[in-house]
């Protein structure tokens, strides 16, 4: 492939811009054929394409799926889309200097988080009026319950740079939670803007065609009327409840991000400060009741963690119960009566920490038990 | 078997609904009378700690499981050798749960461990989207997260199948229920739960799914070749009903009759004219409550058997037979000595009602904090794992 640049012809209008028809047939004669269609209508081979690069400051994690990984599945699927290359945009009114003038919808798309720290990716019309509020409601959220996910979630979750939020991004693993509501208004265009993982790109695709690729990699689409307000009350439950993501994430999820961030999302606690706690759970915010959650699920899984976490209870008796009142009145005999007291206080306790710690790791087992490929004989 | 008479005069218990006479308590030694089951007296309850070589559950000391059937055949066969399985469950009907539900789960974790035998879980899906009118997708989803709750419990998954009607009925186990619906005529179900022609046939057909599980050939990946292990379940009482049919119908079908050990219910904060109710958030204290729901909750609505002034109080005592913060306590609070103070010096006046409720705001809390930590823990994995059709080769062990 030749470096080049070729464009069609400039109306004055818009800035230089590269069209490219992408389909499985142009691929197949060796792939980066692009038909360039000026205004007049004339057509002019160019040549194909400077390798991706990256954009902006964030690089993509080894994790995460790169644009042309992105375009090669959706070829490899037959999808048809049209691919716009640009400068870098950052928002919506950007894009539109560049692709505005051709036909098809072009989207808006918010990454949300509630207070539970689930995440909503809503990819809407650029027209569509989206009010978060009622949303929050519409979702069950209370009023104030979603909020715009921090920046470092973007590239943390959906692994994609900041102005380039996409329901392409779904694709990545760490997106998996992630739940994503799409404008009814796509339906009525004939197709519609996205980027595909990078913001120097936008490609046009019909929406049913992204909903049957999302499908096809087992994730849920949800098309909703974002301008709807219909009313939430005792009799009228959230409309959208079940588009809340379910349940918090599981043991795993929370040991990779634990020993894995670099970044405190407020989910996890960091492995230091889990040993610094006293044995009694103390009940206050939600953020602290949440690593603690995080925390003891970890001790469940990991033994050196379990035994941390006995020892600090352990400790925290005998701590509690050498006091000169005691010295005084037990003298010798000290020893027995903390050596009892741990007993009284932690058995039950400690007797469950260790079923739970039984029953994680036979799970642990289980799973991997059933996934096992069949024995070649 | 009579029908219970169902005018307000009378009280009420049956599967369904719990109600007291007019506004008095549950009178539970009629309820004894009137079902046909047996006290639990204090010699049951020195023979488990003997045969158990360990503290019998605060809920026996207590006489929260206060009546019986054939627990002692229960127990003159373990002392020969012979083990037995447990049999509990629970009919998921909402995500809420509070501390009344934990109850029998609470006792029958004590019983597997004491005992050191398997147990079985039913989760009546079915059940409960006939009964209220639940989609079955809705009823499945909640079948599955009150497994949760219950495996927070601490049940041991080495010892443990809990398993759903929607998921498991089929095979050797829909084999015992036409068995078991083939020796129960229409008019006798309608004797014993009080059915009427304006019922749908779901209901009618109910009752053998919950009888099954009480037989082992319903579980052949379990006890297979083991036709005449026992069972025992621990429920509350209002669940006898059910049990009542199935001990009838077990010899004609050649099985043991499953023995029974049963509750009393849980009174609500309230007062004790019926049972905690998952539809009245304040009548009970869920797992899902903060510390200030709890401290809010007993403070405000719990009923108080002291006087109505602090003079009064000093000189009569508290009336521990109505007063709900103590009885709670009687539940849950471990130490027996602490138990046995509390009752001298808030029966004599010496104590007032605020501390007594600071207490049980505290050993309530505890109780809850502890299951939500574990509950935490709880994966969707675990619960399949739990409910997995999977043989379990250490279940006596």
């Amino acid at each position: 492939m030749i470096d080049g640049v070729v464009t069609g012809e400039e109306d004055g209008r818009s800035p230089p811009l590269r069209r490219e028809e992408v389909s499985p047939e142009n691929m197949r004669k060796g792939g980066g054929v692009k038909i360039v269609v000026g205004d007049k209508g004339q057509s002019q081979a160019s040549f194909s394409l400077r390798p991706w690069r990256h954009c902006g400051f964030h690089p993509i994690g080894e994790m995460g799926f790169s644009k042309d990984q992105l375009l090669d599945r959706l070829q490899a699927q037959q999808i048809q889309f049209s691919k716009y290359e640009h400068p870098v945009v950052m928002t919506v009114e950007a894009l539109a200097k560049y692709v505005g003038h051709i036909k098809g919808g072009l989207s808006k798309n918010l990454f949300l988080k509630d207070k539970k720290h689930r995440f909503y990716i809503v990819s809407a019309l650029a027209d569509t009026k989206v009010d978060l509020k009622v949303l929050s409601q519409r979702l069950g959220l209370g009023k104030g319950g979603l909020r715009m996910a921090p920046e470092e979630a973007v590239a943390e979750i959906l692994q994609v740079p900041l102005g380039c939020v996409t329901p392409f991004a779904l694709l990545n693993e760490s997106a998996r939670h992630v739940s994503l509501l799409l404008d009814q208004g796509f339906k009525t265009q004939e197709c519609c803007f996205f980027h595909p993982l990078s913001n120097d790109t936008s490609i046009s695709l019909h929406i049913q065609d992204l909903d049957m690729f999302l499908n096809s990699v087992g994730r849920a689409v949800a098309y909703v009327d974002l301008e709807a307000n219909p009313p939430v009350g005792k009799d009228q439950p959230p409309d959208l409840a079940a588009l809340v993501p379910s349940d918090t994430l599981s043991i795993t999820d929370v040991l990779e991000k634990t020993a894995s961030l670099q970044v405190d999302s407020g989910v996890n606690s960091k492995p230091a400060s889990v040993t610094a706690k006293a044995s009694k759970l103390s009940s206050g915010s939600h953020k602290e009741k949440l690593a603690n959650s995080a925390k003891s699920s970890s001790s469940f899984a990991d033994p050196e963690k379990l035994i941390e976490e006995i020892l600090e209870k352990a400790s925290a008796v005998v701590l509690s119960e050498i006091k000169e009142e005691n010295i005084k009145q037990h003298g010798e005999q000290l020893g027995a009566v903390v050596s009892s007291s741990i007993r009284k206080n932690l058995s039950l306790e400690l007797k469950n920490l260790a079923t739970m710690f039984k029953n994680t790791a036979y799970t642990e087992g289980f799973g991997a038990g059933t996934r096992c490929p069949a024995k070649r004989l | 078997m009579e029908k219970e008479n169902e005018t307000k005069a009378e009280q009420v218990v049956n599967p369904w609904e719990v109600s007291a006479k007019g506004t008095g308590k549950i009178d539970y030694d009629k309820l004894i009378d009137q079902f046909g089951c047996q006290r639990l007296d204090k010699s049951f309850v020195d023979r488990v700690f003997r045969l158990t070589s360990r503290t019998p559950h605060i809920f026996l000391r207590r006489n929260v499981f206060f009546a019986h059937r054939d627990f002692n055949e229960i127990l003159d066969a373990y002392e020969r050798g012979e083990k037995f399985y447990l049999y509990t469950g629970r009919g998921p009907s909402s995500e809420a749960l509070h501390l009344g539900h934990l109850v029998p789960f609470m006792f029958t974790k004590y019983l597997q461990e004491a005992f050191k035998v398997p147990l079985v879980i039913q989760l009546t899906d079915d059940e409960k989207c006939m009964w209220k009118n639940l989609t079955v997708e809705e009823s499945k989803r909640l079948a599955r997260e009150n497994a949760k709750d219950i495996i927070a419990c601490g049940f041991d998954i080495s010892r443990t199948f809990i398993f759903s009607d929607f998921d498991y009925v089929g095979g050797a186990f829909y084999e015992n229920m036409v068995k078991v619906a083939k020796c129960v005529t229409y008019n006798k179900v309608v004797g014993i739960f009080g059915f009427t022609g304006e019922d749908h046939i779901g209901k009618i057909s109910f009752p053998p799914v919950q009888a099954v599980p009480s037989f082992p050939s319903s579980f052949p990946h379990l006890f297979s070749g083991k036709d005449k292990l026992r069972c025992l379940i621990p429920c509350a009482i209002d669940q006898d009903p059910y049990f009542r049919m199935t001990r009838d119908v077990a010899p004609r079908l050649g099985y043991n009759k499953p023995a029974l050990i049963e509750s009393l219910f849980f009174p609500a904060l309230q007062g004790e004219t019926g049972k905690m109710s998952a539809s009245d958030a304040n009548s009970a204290i869920y797992v899902t409550d903060s510390q200030k729901d709890i401290k809010y909750k007993v403070n405000k609505y719990a009923f108080s058997g002291g006087q109505d002034s602090v003079e009064n109080h000093r000189k009569y005592g508290a009336n521990l037979e109505v007063d709900i913060p103590f009885k709670y306590l009687s539940f849950f609070l471990d130490d027996d000595e602490e138990l046995e103070h509390i009752r001298k010096e808030y029966g004599s006046g010496r104590m007032l009602t605020g501390e007594v409720k600071k207490r049980l705001i505290d050993v309530l809390t505890e109780i809850v904090e502890r299951h939500r930590a574990a509950r935490a823990a709880v994966t969707d994995e675990m619960v399949d794992a739990f409910m997995a059709v999977r043989p379990l080769p250490n279940m006596f062990n």
